[in-house]
């Protein structure tokens, strides 16, 4: 089984974000980047359909300028067989997604892996465009995915429930939160990553389709109204006739 | 130009963020036509009720090869139904099925796409939530057509129009182009899908175990509301995971979300911080949590919650 797995870096999930004041991109100091929790797991679960299939291999791969090679080195860490790096600035996820779709159309993948989204533009956008480009089918937001042979078995989250359903290879899919648990690198993992094949890739071309005008941030909570807890009907009725919202 | 709606339907029922997307749609087409597309089987009476909110014509897939969802298929029905009425924007609810359909149009129609989108186009381009709800960013389309997914509970669902006309649609799709196969349905039944819910009642490690859940949901079900809980609470496994909100799980906007038992972890306040009204009932007076409350009860889970639920059985019966 042949995999790919896309990986997108974002700020760690403990960041208490702010832009800049031009309010055109994220205010970066002080800011640890992660491999974004969703294309983790999702790196994972690619980990593991190799090895229950016997054969295969792992790809990782991101849109990134070199800044981004140490998490590259974790996904090599955690046991991606190789990694790619396309040199460019992801600035809109159809820019993304042709970039990668256009690497990977003639490479043979059975399974392209994306996490259900990014953590920092929340888009999910990235793993329907890339099926799209190359016509494949999708399953988003997936909890499991069993093979057998080039047949899967998926549980996916839909609205209001869960849906089971299968479909042959090649597909695109993306990795909700039950699917697995991420993999830590260990000592071997690491220094095995060192000498992994990284390879940096120039794309043939950069179109966007969006621009981000302005970031900016929620307006400032007001102060909270306390109630005190022997008197609990104050708080219905503020919520019924104060806020008006029961 | 014209405006087109994914209508989302359900074995033919559609449901609020459908009617939220097409009131949408009819307030940017700025009297331009709104056509809405759905999918599968469903009856006259029902489809006729989506120009209720503003849609002009439903153009209907009457087929029940179509019920079954396969995004690939469903994203070229509704790119043929765009093109077909040259619709210069397409309009779907940011739902799971919404979030498949969505980049698969966009880039069928090579259109720039604001998913997740909260308001209206202004100058700046369209608001829409980023950073799991940390910030917002105004995005901008550069191309002819827009795809918007519009994110549920963000916009009003105004009714009172008139009715729509249906008429059939016959898209270049054929059912063997399904690719993919729906063995199972699970739907959890009675409940409110937590992404859709207008209140949610959501628990954390104050309620120090799942044999107390019963005080959640019981308060769930006097004010109709969905029920969740922190990532504490569902690595613990003493609930599922699609119940955990927070940045890392499910991002939701809703009315009302009462914490109970919830510190106020960053990941989680940023998960919720688009909620109407919060309040936050906490035995510590320093939690997070209160700093982005509207309402709080500075008191012990036990103790409140029994005497809330009451109070709110008391007020719904007496309206």
């Amino acid at each position: 089984m042949k995999i790919l797995v896309c990986i997108s870096q974002v700020p760690d999930t403990t960041t208490k974000i702010t832009f800049t004041p031009d309010g055109k991109a994220l205010n970066s100091v002080g800011v640890t980047f992660i491999i974004n929790p969703y294309d983790e797991l999702a790196l994972t679960k690619a980990l593991e359909l190799k090895e229950a299939a016997g054969s295969g291999s792992v790809t990782a791969i991101t849109v990134g300028d070199a800044s981004t090679e140490p998490n590259i080195r974790k996904a090599l860490a955690i046991g991606a067989d190789e990694a790619v790096r396309i040199d460019a600035q992801p600035l809109d996820a159809f820019q993304v997604s042709a970039m990668i779709a256009d690497y990977a159309k003639d490479k043979g993948f059975d399974l392209i892996f994306t996490g259900r989204e990014s953590i920092d533009f929340n888009g999910g956008q990235v793993g329907g465009m890339i099926a799209e480009m190359l016509d494949w089918p999708s399953v988003n937001v997936i909890n499991s995915i069993v093979f057998n042979g080039n047949k899967a078995t998926i549980e996916r989250d839909i609205d209001g429930g869960r849906e089971v359903v299968e479909l042959e290879t090649p597909m695109v899919v993306s990795a909700q939160k039950e699917l697995t648990e991420p993999r830590i690198p260990n000592m071997r993992g690491i220094m095995a990553a060192r000498t992994k094949p990284l390879a940096v890739v120039t794309p043939a071309s950069s179109e966007l389709l969006t621009e981000v005008s302005t970031l900016t941030l929620p307006p400032a909570k007001g102060s909270c109204k306390f109630v005190d807890s022997s008197n609990v009907q104050e708080l219905v009725d503020l919520l019924h006739n104060e806020a008006k919202i029961i | 130009m014209s405006v087109l709606v994914y209508a989302e339907n359900t074995a033919g029922l559609f449901k609020k963020a459908t009617f939220e997307a097409i009131t949408y749609a009819f307030d940017i087409a700025g009297g331009a036509p709104v056509i809405a597309v759905a999918i599968g089987p469903a009856s006259e009476e029902h489809l006729k009720t989506l120009g209720q909110f503003g849609a002009s014509k439903v153009l209907h897939v009457d087929n029940a090869a179509f019920q079954n969802f396969d995004a690939r298929v469903y994203a070229r029905v509704v790119s043929d139904a765009a093109e077909s009425i040259n619709a210069s924007k397409v309009v779907l609810a940011n739902t799971y099925s919404g979030k498949s359909l969505a980049p698969r149009i966009a880039v069928r129609l090579k259109a720039g796409l604001v998913p997740a989108a909260v308001e209206l186009p202004a100058a700046n381009g369209i608001k829409r939530t980023v950073y799991s709800n940390k910030g917002f960013a105004d995005t901008i389309t550069k191309t002819a057509t827009q795809v918007i997914s519009l994110t549920p509970n963000a916009y009003k669902v105004e009714g009172g129009k008139a009715d729509a006309t249906v008429e059939s649609f016959t898209s270049s799709v054929k059912a063997s182009d399904y690719k993919v196969s729906t063995i199972e349905v699970k739907k959890v039944s009675g409940k409110v899908p937590l992404t859709e819910a207008e209140v949610v009642v959501s628990g954390g490690r104050g309620l120090k175990g799942p044999e107390n859940w019963h005080l959640i949901e019981q308060l769930a079900e006097s004010l109709g509301a969905a029920t969740a809980c922190s990532k504490p609470v569902s690595d613990m496994h003493w609930r599922p995971h699609d119940e955990h909100v927070g940045q890392t799980g499910i991002t939701i906007k809703p009315n009302l979300y009462i914490a109970i038992g919830i510190s106020g972890a960053i990941q989680h306040l940023a998960g919720v911080s688009g909620s109407k009204v919060i309040v936050a009932i906490n035995t510590d007076k320093e939690a997070p949590f209160f700093k982005i409350a509207d309402y709080g009860i500075v008191g012990d889970a036990f103790d409140v919650l029994p005497k809330l639920n009451d109070a709110i059985k008391a007020l719904k019966a007496a309206n």
